[in-house]
């Protein structure tokens, strides 16, 4: 076979990967009429609080997530083998498990009108709701965090699982401490696994839409709301524009964190 | 000492992953609509689930998806992964790479809303209404966010593989065609099966992309989920999200019986 065998794939990825940019690229730049216009690319300064709140929950939701995360790779990593089958076995449940059942098994939790609350008033015989979890920020975040957490396990242990067992005694005979084996040893080995695992919970959580709404309460607005907002009401160059900015946004941050792994691109990002 | 605190951490993490969904499920039994108090067993909102037909339409049309983007998305990304394998020119190779891995990095909220920019322009170039495409814009749009997982579930399999195999069976008289599907083929499968297995299930679960992409003819369920959370809800929605669980649940015990089988140590893979 010849390179030639690459060609539908190529003709499929220009038609309905490159044209449908191109679309979302001309969208941001004209107006409802169609002509060119700058004005959706300098309207998007009155979304910058949305932007920067988007940002902050996704950034301290992918924090809890590796701080949460690692240990619990590092302790199924070191578990007996036949032992480290089921872990992953119940890590992977929640998270083929749809994102919607997931979000939604939360709010049916923590609501107002949930299984806590009610069990909470009746300890206490009041009639009022003991916690107002849903519609804060903490919301959201727990939602960020439940959901995407499988996500960030499964590349550290993946990673973490290849180290060889050899290297922690090599390390401790030297003279190191479990902490200086921890932190000179094992953390930079499993560098490429943090390094996928934080990426593959940054981007869904900047861009998420469901875990706001259901979750936030529609208090408050993350950048994924706005876009799905604009696309519902027909305003389709401003969502485009903000659509535009947040892919340039991501791809610098994926590029940046690229760098700082040894992989060439054509298996690394994805950790199977 | 050390060890039981480990246990104890695992312990934690996995209640706090588990226990939302088994509230859902507890409560999907559940005789009266409430979502809070358990007032007794009954598999009432089994029946109504059962008893509507959109709920087995959406099913219908999910499967159908789901069958037909794995097969289209593995026979092109098979042949890509090969023809993007004996690509001589190093930049051609890396642009095509990067091209196809564009809809895993980017946010789904893109790539879902620029595919349906896209639709919209085509359904106005053939002046038809969206619903007509509705169902190509489905598939085109699975098999487009399918594609880079197979392509990355082969590509790795086909460069282990190299070419001293398919060189012996052209030398043996082969036609390159025949070289590529009775020698390379067969020892490439666990890759293609693999990568079939993922854009499967990515594409049995893929809400985001549907919900931009979709259109009201052609219903999935995700998107029935969707719906339904968005009304005030009855545990109907519950049962479903009980049997989805059940049903990834089985998949899941499957699929690892099998792995054992044939071994190699592989782990589900990036999902969004």
């Amino acid at each position: 076979m010849h390179s030639i065998a690459a060609a539908p794939h190529i003709f499929w990825a220009v038609l309905f990967i490159v044209l449908p940019l191109l679309i979302v690229l001309f969208y941001a730049f004209t107006d409802k009429a169609g002509s060119f216009s700058i004005w959706n690319i300098v309207a998007l300064g009155d979304y910058m609080p949305i932007f920067l709140t988007s940002i902050e929950l996704a950034v301290i939701a992918t924090f809890i997530c590796l701080v949460i995360g690692y240990p619990l790779a590092y302790a199924i990593a070191r578990s007996k083998p036949e032992h480290q089958k089921i872990f992953i076995l119940m890590l992977m449940l929640p998270m083929w498990t749809n994102l919607l059942i997931r979000t939604y098994s939360i709010m049916a939790l923590l609501d107002d009108g949930g299984f806590v609350n009610s069990v909470l008033m009746k300890l206490f015989g009041t009639d009022e709701p003991v916690l107002h979890i849903i519609g804060t920020k903490g919301a959201v975040i727990f939602g960020m965090v439940y959901d995407f957490l499988p996500y960030m396990v499964l590349p550290i242990y993946t990673c973490v699982s290849k180290i060889d067992k050899h290297m922690w005694e090599a390390a401790s005979d030297l003279g190191c401490s479990p902490v200086k084996v921890m932190t000179k040893v094992i953390l930079p080995l499993s560098s490429s696994g943090i390094i996928s695992g934080v990426t593959m919970v940054l981007v869904p959580c900047i861009s998420t839409f469901y875990i706001s709404q259901k979750l936030g309460g529609g208090t408050f607005e993350l950048i994924g709301d706005t876009i799905e907002r604009q696309f519902l009401n027909g305003a389709r160059n401003i969502g485009a524009a903000i659509s535009l900015v947040m892919m340039i946004l991501i791809l610098i941050s994926l590029a940046i964190m690229n760098k700082f792994t040894d992989a060439d691109g054509e298996d690394g990002g994805i950790i199977v | 000492m050390r060890k039981y605190a480990w246990r104890i951490y695992m312990a934690i993490i996995f209640a706090i992953l588990y226990i939302p969904i088994l509230t859902l499920i507890v409560f999907s039994f559940n005789d009266s609509a409430s979502t809070a108090d358990f007032t007794g067993f009954s598999l009432d909102w089994y029946r109504e689930l059962f008893s509507s037909a959109e709920t087995f339409t959406a099913l219908r049309n999910t499967l159908i998806l789901a069958v037909l983007s794995s097969l289209i998305s593995t026979v092109i990304g098979t042949a890509a992964a090969e023809g993007i394998y004996k690509m001589k020119n190093k930049l051609v190779r890396k642009s095509v790479i990067s091209v196809t891995n564009i809809p895993m990095m980017n946010p789904e909220i893109v790539t879902g809303m620029s595919m349906m920019l896209f639709f919209v322009a085509v359904a106005g170039f053939l002046r038809v209404e969206y619903e007509t495409i509705g169902f190509w814009a489905m598939l085109i749009a699975h098999v487009t966010f399918c594609l880079p997982y197979v392509i990355l579930s082969v590509l790795p399999r086909i460069n282990e593989l190299g070419d001293s195999l398919s060189e012996a069976a052209l030398d043996l008289g082969c036609t390159p065609l025949q070289a590529f599907f009775k020698v390379k083929l067969p020892n490439i499968m666990p890759g293609v099966i693999s990568g079939m297995t993922m854009a499967f299930t990515l594409s049995l679960d893929d809400f985001v992309i549907s919900y931009f992409v979709g259109s009201s003819n052609f219903q999935t369920l995700p998107l029935l989920i969707y719906s339904m959370t968005k009304k005030k809800v009855t545990p109907d929605m519950y049962a479903l999200s009980t049997l989805i669980v059940f049903a990834v649940f089985v998949l899941l015990v499957i699929s690892n019986m099998k792995k054992d089988k044939n071994s190699p140590k592989r782990h589900g893979g990036r999902k969004r």
